[in-house]
């Protein structure tokens, strides 16, 4: 079953035209990537999934609930969670403290007037909390600024904020984007285990080939605002139009 | 202790005697010796101190926790001074409902305002809070006052007057405003040999407000309300992906600062039973932005230390005159002693705004993290000598060995 359907989707921005009758299904549990050269309309995309951007015609189904027209954090309450290219975090806040604040937003709701409470007595919350920074490896950083983390680390981080809240579908958007080597294999290591260990729905956008091939079950090639394939990774690597339009020499 | 942690709680502790003490601390120079000039131990500065204080605690909520900086708070003060009396003129010189209406007439008008300007954030939104603190100070002056309708009176500022109902007036209570009969004047002098201390009841009634809300300030910084105002500041796309919704977070911070504004604003009033629409110009928005980041931005004490050391100054600088300058330089030669007194001349007097102006640019520059991180700079310093200390003797010894 498609957890997310993506039907005749348009948007342009004046006499651009970034996206034409997009046509997407995203399966449940399944890791669906997609990929395209610059300019192909991923990021316009992924905008009009999360609220950012509102398509100018056709629609977004996630779990068959229209997603358009709402705000980004009520589509985060519905079970979508997003990861950023350059890691959204809260900077100035404690690791713990941005651990917490996505596992308050799934219990409380988009807002509550909880100013009398003392954050220590919410057990339940600060042991969830806890338990995640340990599933991230991160626990000895706990106090840490988030903002002195390595880059590599707020990946992990923003990754484990995103997961606290058992989204049933995570959309990243370029997660190795502007990373060493060894980070991005680390990445790739982290989102495996995610999708071994966990029911989870991951859709990634992505530049780098290594990473796409190692995780995708599925992948969707974009090419000026249109999706000009859908096919298992051995299939997209010998399809010529594919290389033609994007792939070129690295998948020589 | 009252569900704060070990450090929350000696600061809460250290706040309240403080201010319980405070006719004694601001008092350490005997009466009519040369330094008494800068005693600040009397009625009036004492309650200025606690009531900027109150303003300016409420005031970082807003400011030091979300980040959006109002440039209009001036105008909740204002409005909590006018319900004050009001109530003074309708019940009675009773300060309790004087003050209850002060801060529920602050929070309305602040949802109202607040409502409006959290549209827009940064600068958008400094200058929409301006430009509705300039027009409740319009509306204030002028409008509000015409002889149909006469809310504010105008120039001459809301007062009591002979003939207002004050249905709940008692034949034997006090003719000014009192707590129960004990009037807000009253004051008990000590005498110990040359000194004198002012023991007055309306400080000690702001003083108490003061440890409330301070309380209840400190209360919700540690809060999981607090944290999500520490995220409004440092990260809005994340909190909003998060499924979080910023606006409300941001509109409550707004009216809660406002309704300290408004208990200031009703406190002062409280104080002295007269209200002016020069409470809220912009001047006075002004210094509570000053007051904030002198003290330290997203500080607990610094708002209140930075309301202390401006209102200090304020009286100090401004009551030093050239007569008093020239009597410190006495001992230097006359021409010289006329220099002197010319070059300090503008900083004193009407001129100490140019004096708090350098202050606050030392400030800005050399500590931007305000009095509280010139503090625990100092903390730092004296403890890496007393370590220092404690290592010399070994190292000095060890050579004549």
């Amino acid at each position: 079953m498609a957890i997310l359907r993506v039907k005749d989707v348009s948007k342009r921005f004046g006499g651009l035209k970034a996206l034409t009758d997009v046509n997407l299904n995203v399966e449940e549990n399944s890791v669906h990537a997609i990929i395209g050269p610059n300019g192909a309309g991923k990021s316009t995309l992924l905008n009009c999934l999360v609220g950012k951007l509102m398509p100018d015609t056709g629609s977004v189904l996630f779990n068959n609930n229209s997603v358009l027209g709402l705000e980004p954090f009520q589509i985060n309450q519905m079970g979508i969670s997003r990861v950023f290219q350059t890691p959204e975090i809260f900077g100035e806040l404690t690791v713990m403290e941005n651990m917490l604040i996505p596992i308050f937003a799934m219990r409380d709701g988009a807002f509550r007037m909880h100013a009398y409470e003392t954050i220590a007595n919410e057990r339940e919350v600060v042991e969830q909390a806890e338990a995640m920074l340990e599933e991230m490896n991160m626990a000895d950083k706990r106090e840490m600024n988030a903002a002195s983390l390595s880059r590599g680390d707020k990946r992990r981080l923003e990754i484990g904020m995103c997961l606290s809240q058992n989204p049933r579908l995570l959309l990243l958007d370029e997660p190795t984007a502007g990373m060493a080597r060894a980070d991005t294999n680390n990445t790739i290591d982290l989102l495996k285990q995610i999708k071994d260990e966990r029911d989870i729905t991951i859709a990634i956008i992505e530049h780098d080939m290594h990473v796409v091939f190692s995780l995708a079950e599925r992948i969707t090639v974009l090419a000026q605002g249109t999706p000009l394939v859908e096919d298992t990774p051995e299939n997209i690597r010998g399809n010529p139009k594919v290389r033609e339009a994007y792939l070129g020499e690295t998948a020589a | 202790m009252l569900g704060l942690n070990k450090k929350d709680t000696s600061l809460l502790i250290v706040v309240a005697l403080l201010t319980l003490f405070a006719p004694f601390i601001l008092n350490p120079f005997p009466e009519g010796s040369a330094m008494a000039q800068f005693n600040a131990g009397y009625p009036d500065l004492m309650q200025r101190f606690v009531i900027f204080g109150i303003f300016a605690i409420g005031f970082n909520i807003l400011f030091g926790l979300t980040g959006y900086l109002s440039f209009g708070h001036a105008a909740f003060l204002g409005v909590g001074s006018y319900s004050a009396v009001w109530m003074f003129k309708l019940l009675s010189y009773n300060v309790i409902p004087a003050i209850a209406l002060s801060v529920v007439v602050a929070g309305l008008f602040s949802l109202l305002i607040g409502f409006v300007s959290l549209r827009r954030s940064g600068i958008y939104f400094s200058i929409l809070t301006l430009a509705f603190a300039q027009m409740s100070f319009a509306l204030a002056y002028s409008v509000l006052s015409n002889p149909k309708f006469n809310l504010t009176n105008g120039e001459t500022g809301l007062q009591v007057y002979a003939d207002d109902p004050q249905i709940l007036q008692g034949a034997n209570s006090p003719d000014l405003p009192h707590l129960f009969g004990l009037p807000m004047r009253a004051t008990y002098t000590m005498d110990v040999g040359a000194w004198s201390f002012d023991f007055n009841a309306g400080y000690y009634l702001c003083a108490v407000i003061m440890m409330v809300v301070f309380y209840l300030a400190i209360r919700i910084f540690r809060s999981p309300f607090g944290m999500m105002l520490r995220a409004v500041k440092s990260n809005q796309q994340r909190m909003n992906y998060t499924g979080l919704n910023s606006k409300p977070y941001t509109l409550a911070a707004f009216v809660i600062s406002g309704m300290y504004a408004g208990l200031a604003g009703g406190l002062m009033a409280a104080m002295d039973p007269l209200a002016g629409a020069e409470r809220m110009q912009w001047t006075a928005s002004g210094e509570v932005v000053l007051m904030t980041i002198l003290g330290g931005t997203g500080t607990l004490i610094g708002p209140v230390l930075g309301a202390g050391f401006i209102k200090y100054f304020e009286n100090i600088f401004s009551k030093i005159n050239d007569n008093v300058l020239h009597s410190w330089f006495a001992f230097l030669p006359d021409g010289m002693e006329d220099a002197v007194v010319f070059l300090i001349h503008p900083f004193i007097g009407k001129g100490w705004h140019l004096t708090l102006g350098i202050l606050f640019m030392l400030v800005v520059i050399y500590l931007p993290g305000g009095l509280v991180e010139g503090g625990q700079r100092l903390l730092k310093r004296l403890k890496r000598k007393k370590t220092d200390a404690d290592d010399a003797p070994s190292g000095k010894t060890e050579p004549a060995e």
